[in-house]
């Protein structure tokens, strides 16, 4: 197993680091992707590949698209323009849950536990091809307890796994912030996918809790699914991702393995802002607080129930 | 001389939720072709509001199309022969009278028959009154056929203007109670059930200080809507804002507002009964003739009105502070509070524009039909339907989606929808919109993940 | 005022016919609303599609009575499906406008004049209750102290708890099952369930129709008890009176509209009893220039209304239901 991965990440080696570089073993591969929000270009792609096998981590400042290319990727949106695929199938005009069901699992950004119901229940929601999920069989329990009492020993050994297990029975709404996390990345895997896509699933985690959903991401790859996560923590991205892709202003600006992306002067200047190096006291303040308004109203319009 | 005359006497009345629309219909008496007696007036418009018409044609005993006969007067009595008098007139050049009538009940025709052209005489025994009983029921489109087919059908143009006007006013109507609909669900994210109650209101307010207070219906009017903005203030205060203080949730909310519009229109039945009403004034209205347009006084009014009231609203919602921070907080709520304005303020003032708004609607439509303890619930589906139609929560959506849904309620019937379900056009389409771009016409799309 | 008047009125109320469709519709919306957080406001459509489905067969085209109810039932599941494509995408508000529309034009089409030859106009459809009545294996009416039923009542209470039953039975086995388990988990983020490769779309189409099929039913039991179909039976205010029997009782719960609909018709039949007692006669207990007779059956819609409010203030859970467990802080 241990061979294996390290061939994967070998095989990045010889992997220029343009932006949109092709990869020797791609599991998902987009093209031309773009998405607009009124006049705003959210996703503007020209290619994108990721490689079977390893960390991929995407990054990039607020607003420079990674929610809206993941929501695309997922079938969660619809872009204006582009093709993607996924092991080879195209995936455009495919719905969130078949491609789901593909092996292609993504948690978000506002973790969306169910509350109301407990965390087993949650858990179980997440094993696939349930018989008892069917219309006509649910009313006979014979019909699916076995398979149901399968999938719960799966899960029971999933949330030992996240430390979990002690909350078994509660409603997953009284979980803290980070337990939800925990959640829905345990819940993720329920689906047993391929590729796992994880949005910033370390925000709002306390650093010791960090560490270990660490090992969990890496036990992943050891595991050998694919992951993709965003995360805007660095500490985290040179830990353990053996690939990094920049965006900002929704296009790929830069790629490369954590410690070339890291020195690349694109990515400072994107990612640490065009400020970082500028005197505080030269910066127009009207701009300023109109970028923070602009990211306040993104976020807002997230919660604002309508 | 072949005279054996038909004379028929049919009175259709109309009367419509919305807006009362009159209709034609037929009658007839046969005969040579009277040389127009006495002075026949051009055109008699339908009168606005409920009414009696008649058409008066000469059948001819079936040979060749029926002719219409002008000059012969027509009489409307209330109960019977000897009641009292409501109108007379004379048959136009197409035969047709039109008398506004009071409201339900019964009511005799009577014709003049020395104003018959000579030759013509009635058919069957002659007689030369009708007895019609009229029942406004609330939806219902009754037609009376007194006897013959009806004859009369207007061109296909003229329908269409009829109903373009009609459509229009009614569309503004509901556009006036959208706008309130739309600011509270914009500011509040509430659905509110309840909002139908609110157009009754205003109606019924202007009903009490017209007829119980005595006032002008216009000062009437006036204190209507003052009363209505109160009261759109004092509901905030007394029962939405402790809600949203202790955070219920919006389908709580919308349970809420259920039960406050069963509690408001028992209350309203239980105080003003169950039977339709009239105010003092403007009841019923000649039509003028305005080119191709036929328009009574008060329809004048109300589209000035309403059209007034909605520029200045939403000029306002563009121009003054309150009304930026009112489209702020209903952009973003979160971000208006952290930003130090008074939500809670802004909400206040959105319900007292509201509710006065919402008001005005039923004052006006007070004035333009009758006044009735459902009238406002019986229009509550329109408006949601405008606002929906438009895409909830914005203010151009509510006013677009509010006009369509009133071309498509008046002008249905012209394209074959039956008249008595004219509504049904209007929400299949809004329906059928829904199906094609679900968050209305102008909303914006929600943001996933 | 005669006390035993107004206990009869109640309680036959609460186990009479009309209790027993409230039910029925209550059952429905409880799948719809209380499990799959399906906001449908217009139960009364499918009540009405399947009520006239019956009485069009029977009476109109002169059919055999078991063909007819199985073009009711038919018409019910239709509906779900019609309605079901272009609304399940809708948020909860629009959903609920568009169900009232739809069950609002349904009503206007089977009271229009011009479809009278079908539908009967406004007076609706007589002369299909035969079959059933003549199944009614009793022979005289029942009475229990001050409660008393008719023959025919006796009948219908029968067939309509037996319904009541096992639209219960299945409510209860469904729920508890994986299926049943998606529902909710639809309640609460249908995208999270999306994104576990569970499609929807389908599981909300399988409740709508399953609630719309309790609907039917409840539509059918109700022109049968009637022995007329008649259009304005079937308005939104039913429906919303339904919603009302639901709460009291509590959503996502398997009795909660059983109860509820019992508790609903013992507190509108009693206190409408009550105020017109009080208000009956040459000198009645309420004086009349407070409240005349013909006001007094209002009051109890007053209350009602006023205790809707109240009970979505203080108790959105209901009586049954578990505060954590219901739709009410959704969207
Ligand atoms: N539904 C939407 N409607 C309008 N604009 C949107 C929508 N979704 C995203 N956007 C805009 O698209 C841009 C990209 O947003 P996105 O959420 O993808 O950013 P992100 O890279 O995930 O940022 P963050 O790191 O803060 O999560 C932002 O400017 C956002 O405001
Ligand atoms: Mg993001």
């Amino acid at each position: 197993m241990a061979a294996e991965i390290s061939e994967a990440r070998a095989a990045l080696a010889g992997v220029s680091s343009e932006p949109g570089a092709s990869k020797p073993d791609p599991i998902v591969t987009g093209s031309n992707i773009t998405r607009t929000f009124g006049g705003l270009k959210a996703v503007d792609v020209d290619k994108i590949e990721i490689q079977r096998g390893v960390i991929t981590a995407l990054i990039g400042p607020n607003g420079a698209g990674k929610t809206t290319l993941f929501n695309l990727l997922t079938g969660f949106d619809e872009p204006d323009a582009g093709d993607w695929s996924f092991n080879g199938k195209a995936l455009a005009k495919v719905p969130a849950y078949k491609v789901a069901r593909l092996g292609m699992v993504r948690t978000f950004q506002l973790t969306k536990v169910l509350s109301k119901l407990t965390v087993i229940e949650n858990m179980r929601l997440g094993a696939t091809g349930q018989r008892g999920e069917k219309f006509f069989s649910a009313a006979f329990k014979s019909l699916w307890r076995s398979q149901e009492d399968a999938n719960t020993a799966r899960a029971d050994d999933l949330l030992q796994r996240f430390k979990l297990d002690e909350k078994r029975e509660d409603f997953a709404g009284s979980l803290s912030g980070g337990q939800r996390k925990l959640l829905e990345m345990a819940r993720a895997l329920m689906v047993d996918p391929e590729l796992i896509m994880l949005d910033e699933p370390m925000a709002g985690v306390n650093p010791a809790l960090k560490q270990s959903l660490l090992g969990h991401v890496k036990s992943l790859r050891d595991e050998g699914r694919t992951v993709l996560f965003v995360e805007h923590d660095m500490d985290m991205v040179r830990d353990i991702s053996d690939w990094v892709i920049v965006m900002a202003q929704g296009q790929i600006v830069a790629e490369g393995t954590p410690q070339s992306v890291m020195a690349d002067q694109r990515v400072i200047d994107a990612y640490l802002g065009a400020h970082h190096d500028t005197d505080i006291t030269n910066i127009d303040l009207a701009e300023l607080e109109q970028e923070a308004e602009a990211e306040l109203a993104a976020e807002s319009n997230e919660e604002t129930p309508s | 001389m072949r005279l054996r005359l038909a004379a028929l006497l049919a009175a259709v009345l109309g009367i419509f939720i919305l807006l009362p629309s009159a209709s034609a219909s037929a009658e007839t008496t046969p005969t040579p072709s009277p040389s127009a007696g006495g002075a026949a007036p051009q055109q008699n418009p339908i009168v606005e509001g409920a009414n009696i018409t008649v058409t008066l044609k000469d059948l001819n005993e079936g040979k060749g199309e029926p002719k219409p006969i002008p000059g012969v007067t027509l009489t409307v009595l209330k109960d019977s022969k000897t009641g009292e008098e409501l109108g007379s007139q004379v048959t136009d050049q197409s035969g047709r009278v039109s008398i506004g009538i009071p409201g339900n009940g019964t009511y005799v025709v009577e014709l003049d028959p020395k104003t018959l052209p000579s030759g013509v005489k009635l058919s069957g025994a002659g007689a030369t009154t009708k007895t019609v009983q009229v029942k406004l029921a609330s939806s219902n489109f009754v037609t009376f056929p007194v006897g013959a087919r009806v004859i009369e059908k207007a061109s296909k143009a003229s329908e269409i203007v009829d109903g373009t006007r009609d459509g229009l006013k009614t569309g503004l109507l509901i556009a006036l109670a959208a706008l309130g609909l739309s600011l509270i669900f914009g500011t509040t994210g509430l659905t509110n059930f309840a909002h139908g109650e609110l157009i009754t209101l205003g109606a019924i307010l202007t009903y009490i200080f017209n007829r119980g207070v005595g006032l002008p219906v216009i000062f009437a009017g006036v204190l209507a809507v003052l009363a209505s903005a109160l009261f759109g203030y004092l509901q905030d205060r007394g029962l939405w804002r402790p809600l949203r203080r202790r955070g219920t949730g919006l389908i709580a909310m919308m349970i809420v507002s259920i039960g406050l519009a069963l509690l408001m229109r028992s209350i309203f039945q239980y105080g003003f009964g169950g039977s339709t009403r009239t105010l003092s004034e403007y009841v019923t209205q000649p039509r003028n003739s305005y080119g191709p347009i036929d328009l009574s006084n008060k329809e004048i009014a109300i589209f000035a009105v309403s059209i007034i009231a909605i520029t200045v609203t939403c000029v306002a919602l563009m121009r003054t502070r309150l009304g930026k921070a009112m489209r702020a907080v209903s952009d973003n709520p979160a971000l208006s509070a952290s930003s130090g304005m008074r939500v809670d303020g802004v909400i206040s003032s959105v319900w007292i524009l509201g509710t006065a708004l919402t008001g005005l609607a039923g004052v006006l439509l007070a004035v333009q039909q009758q006044v009735n303890f459902n009238m406002g619930f019986n229009l509550l589906l329109l408006v949601f339907a405008g606002v929906t139609l438009g895409g909830l929560g914005t203010i151009w959506g509510a006013l677009v989606g509010s006009l369509i849904i009133g071309l498509m309620v008046e002008l249905g019937p012209v394209f074959g929808v039956p008249a008595s379900i004219k509504e049904v056009g209007a929400l299949v389409v809004l329906i059928l919109i829904l199906l094609v771009r679900p968050q209305g016409i102008l909303g914006k799309a929600q943001r996933i993940g | 005022m005669d006390f035993g008047t107004i206990i009869d009125a109640a309680f036959s109320a609460a186990f009479g016919p009309q209790a027993i469709v409230f039910a029925l519709a209550a059952i429905g919306l409880n799948v719809h609303f209380g499990y799959t957080g399906l906001l449908n406001f217009g139960q009364a459509g499918f009540m009405s599609v399947a009520a006239f489905g019956l009485a069009v067969t029977v009476v109109t085209w002169d059919l055999p009575f078991w063909l007819g109810l199985i073009v009711g039932m038919f018409a019910a599941i239709v509906l779900a499906l019609v309605l079901g494509v272009p609304t399940l995408r809708l948020r909860a508000d629009y959903l609920a406008i568009v169900t009232i529309a739809s069950a609002e034009i349904l009503r206007l089409c089977f009271g229009a004049v011009e479809f009278k030859d079908t539908f009967g106009g406004s007076n609706g459809l007589t002369g299909f209750v035969r079959p059933y009545q003549k199944l009614n294996p009793y022979n005289d009416g029942l009475t229990l102290g001050v409660v008393s039923f008719s023959r025919s009542d006796l009948w219908s209470i029968t067939v309509g708890w037996t319904l009541v039953a096992i639209c219960c039975l299945i409510v209860w086995a469904l729920m508890r099952s994986p299926w049943g388990r998606v529902l909710k988990s639809i309640r609460e983020d249908e995208d999270a369930v999306r994104s576990l490769g569970k499609n929807v779309f389908a599981y909300k189409m399988q409740a709508l129709v399953l609630g719309g099929v309790f609907g039917g039913i409840a539509g059918i039991f109700h022109i049968l008890k009637q022995g007329s179909s008649v259009p304005t039976d079937f308005n939104t205010t039913f429906t919303f009176y339904a919603y009302a029997a639901l709460l009291i009782g509590g959503a996502a719960r398997v009795l909660g509209p059983v109860v509820g609909s019992m508790i609903f018709w013992f507190l509108i039949a009693g206190i409408g009893s009550f105020f017109s007692e009080a208000t009956k006669g040459a000198d009645p207990v309420i004086p009349n220039w407070i409240m005349q007779p013909d006001q007094a059956s209002l009051i109890r819609l007053i209350l009602l209304g006023l205790g809707l409010m109240l009970l979505m203030i203080f108790r959105p859970q209901g009586i049954f239901g578990d505060r954590r467990e219901i739709a009410i802080d959704g969207r």
